[in-house]
């Protein structure tokens, strides 16, 4: 009688929340999931197939080791190094600075980071081409009054790196932002009264306690970087190629599903170390204030 | 010539915009003494302490510490610590790392930071096992001491504490009460305390600044403040009490419209009064029984409210339109609700504050 009370409790406690959390299984499962494991059994099939079933082989791994696919990989995890450490340099002042406003004047201030979002990325790097390259609109303009200007400044890799942290600026300022509400006013008065000068309550009380914040940032511009091809595309114009580039070429120009998809699962290989090692030192809950 | 007071204040002002929220306060320190700092919420406690711990800086007037204009030092150049009220303890440390961290900004060996950070959790009661402990597995209790502690490892020449009981429950703060009054005594130090509760004003100081909007409205020592409040706010901050309006009356007597009876004066009435309003404790009022001759301020009423205050009872009593206190020790024999009984005080028991 009364394990079956025991049992029925559990599974009504457990049925609610498998029935609150369906939705996104069921998301996960369609968008995510399937589409990975699609990935994973392309990757393994003859060069050139289109078909998921064919006889494994590790033919396009080995294709990819001997073809300098490493150089794509290269610049891609560059790319994502520098613009992150970028992103981390600009964002940490200006979330600092956001934090002492308040009322309409932060809001002001939160929606001028965020209104660059509403239009496309494709887009607003399109703009910047023709903002940044030869005739656009700084060398024109410039041209026109003072009869010389810079030139072309585009087609090259800073400003690929310009793009990336245009683009991904948002991803890094927010998690900031939301790192320093974890650093409580009067604990940093405290580390003053106590005698800490201003590098040290930077170093010992600021940076630890808005650590989940910074990692959760740096995390998400890596990731997203790593995967980065339009401004790769529209601002390198192919001075180099990235590996999202790549892998979109053997879907599309090349026809070789298998090797985009051994170039996809390499690529997800390297993020999820990212990702696993980086949350190994986040406590979520903590971050988000429920517990 | 008494000694140079260790902390000094002339003339301070702080202006948030027009609001004055400390307003010409001018006192002193003495070394070694427990001053505490009382007054309902926004009276300005808060803001004077943390101008004192060089939190923030005095719109005008000067801070004075030994005789040195101070105004301009930043706190972590100054020797004065704070228990702050939400205690900000550093939540990402051990317990240990919390109390050393003041003598490591100051560059202290490991092991001599180790040795009186030590020294400093045993003065404020917490079992060395503690040490290695995540200050967040820690008791609101716990976590007091060690704040206490970790000001303590400052070893400041002026601690100062703003409300850090306030969040905790009465029977620990009372013991936490008598362990902050001990400490004071066995290091000698100079704390400065401030606190919206008369009661833990009362346990504690060796003085008591009482502010109102800003001021101060009275300082003396616990005794004084409370039988010779010098005004009407001090005298119902600190307890309660009975208050009746009066006016002159013929022959030095007092006159009380809503009793319709003289009563005599606390002492000779001065030549301005005319009129004001009478306090008396309710400790200060007496039962007077039938037969009892008194001839002075004694007055009958029904009994209709009793409060049991552990050792002592409180009676309320309506007489015409007033309601008085009376505060007695228990004991047998004592009158029962509903029942038409006289009391009264004597003369000098009351305080008059002009109006």
């Amino acid at each position: 009688m009364d394990s079956r009370k025991l049992t029925t409790r559990v599974w009504s406690s457990l049925s609610s929340g498998l029935l609150c959390s369906a939705p996104l299984f069921v998301l996960l499962g369609l968008g995510f999931f399937g589409p990975l494991a699609l990935v994973i059994l392309y990757s393994v099939q003859p060069r050139g197939s289109f078909s998921p079933f064919g006889t494994p082989t590790l033919e396009n791994y080995r294709d990819i080791i001997e073809q300098a696919f490493y150089l794509s990989f290269g610049w891609s995890l560059l790319l994502a190094i520098i613009s992150t450490t970028i992103l981390l340099i600009i964002c940490y002042p200006l979330a600092l600075a956001l934090k002492r406003y308040s009322g309409a004047m932060a809001d002001i201030l939160t929606l001028l980071v965020v209104a660059p979002l509403f239009v496309a990325e494709n887009i607003r790097l399109q703009g910047w081409v023709l903002f940044f390259d030869k005739g656009g609109f700084l060398d024109g303009g410039l041209n026109h009054l003072f009869g010389f200007g810079p030139g072309s400044l585009v087609n090259n890799v800073p400003s690929i790196v310009f793009g990336m942290v245009y683009v991904y600026l948002p991803f890094m300022l927010f998690p900031i932002l939301l790192g320093l509400s974890n650093v409580p006013a009067d604990v940093r008065e405290a580390a003053l009264d106590l005698g800490a000068n201003k590098w040290r309550i930077f170093r010992d009380i600021e940076i630890p306690l808005a650590m989940p914040g910074i990692l959760i940032g740096s995390l998400l511009c890596f990731v997203i970087s790593l995967g980065a091809f339009s401004e790769a595309k529209f601002l390198g114009k192919g001075v180099i190629v990235t590996i999202a580039q790549d892998i979109e070429s053997a879907f599309t120009f090349g026809q070789n599903w298998p090797r985009g998809s051994a170039l996809a699962v390499l690529l997800i290989i390297l993020a999820g170390t990212a990702v696993f090692f980086a949350m190994r030192k986040i406590d979520l809950n903590k971050v988000l204030g429920t517990r | 010539m008494p000694a140079e007071p260790i902390m000094e204040l002339r003339g301070v002002d702080k202006y948030f915009g027009n609001l004055a929220a400390v307003n010409q306060i001018t006192l002193a320190f003495e070394e070694g003494e427990f001053f505490t700092l009382v007054g309902p919420s926004g009276s300005g406690k808060t803001t004077l302490l943390r101008m004192l711990a060089g939190m923030d800086k005095p719109t005008r007037g000067d801070i004075l510490l030994r005789g040195e204009r101070i105004n301009d030092r930043p706190a972590n150049w100054r020797p004065t610590c704070m228990v702050f009220q939400s205690l900000a303890l550093f939540p990402h440390m051990t317990v240990g790392q919390n109390v050393e961290y003041p003598l490591k900004c100051r560059g202290t060996s490991p092991s001599e930071r180790k040795k009186r950070a030590s020294r400093c959790l045993e003065l404020s009661h917490l079992p060395i096992s503690y040490y290695d402990r995540p200050v967040t597995t820690c008791s609101g209790g716990e976590r007091q001491r060690v704040a206490l502690a970790r000001a303590l490892a400052f070893d400041p020449e002026i601690l100062f504490f703003d409300e850090p009981l306030s969040a905790i429950d009465y029977r620990l703060r009372k013991t936490l009460e008598k362990e902050i009054k001990d400490i004071q005594r066995e290091t000698k130090k100079t704390f400065v305390y401030i606190t919206h509760s008369l009661e833990e004003a009362m346990v504690m100081s060796d003085r008591i600044g009482v502010m109102r909007d800003g001021g101060l409205a009275q300082i003396g020592s616990p005794h004084e403040i409370y039988s010779n409040p010098v005004n009407r706010f001090v005298s119902e901050f600190m307890g309660e009490v009975n208050s009746i309006a009066v006016k002159r009356h013929e022959g030095g007597e007092l006159w009380c419209e809503s009793l319709g009876a003289t009563i005599t004066p606390p002492s000779v009435l001065d030549e301005s009064f005319s009129q004001g309003t009478l306090m008396i404790r309710p400790e200060n009022m007496h039962l007077v029984n039938p037969g009892e001759a008194r001839s002075t301020n004694v007055f009958s009423g029904e009994l209709f409210n009793e409060y049991v205050l552990g050792s002592r009872i409180q009676f309320q009593i309506r007489c015409n339109s007033d309601t008085f206190l009376v505060e007695r020790l228990r004991e047998a024999g004592m009158p029962k609700s509903g029942d038409q009984i006289s009391f009264g005080w004597s003369p000098e028991d009351s305080m008059l504050f002009p109006e």
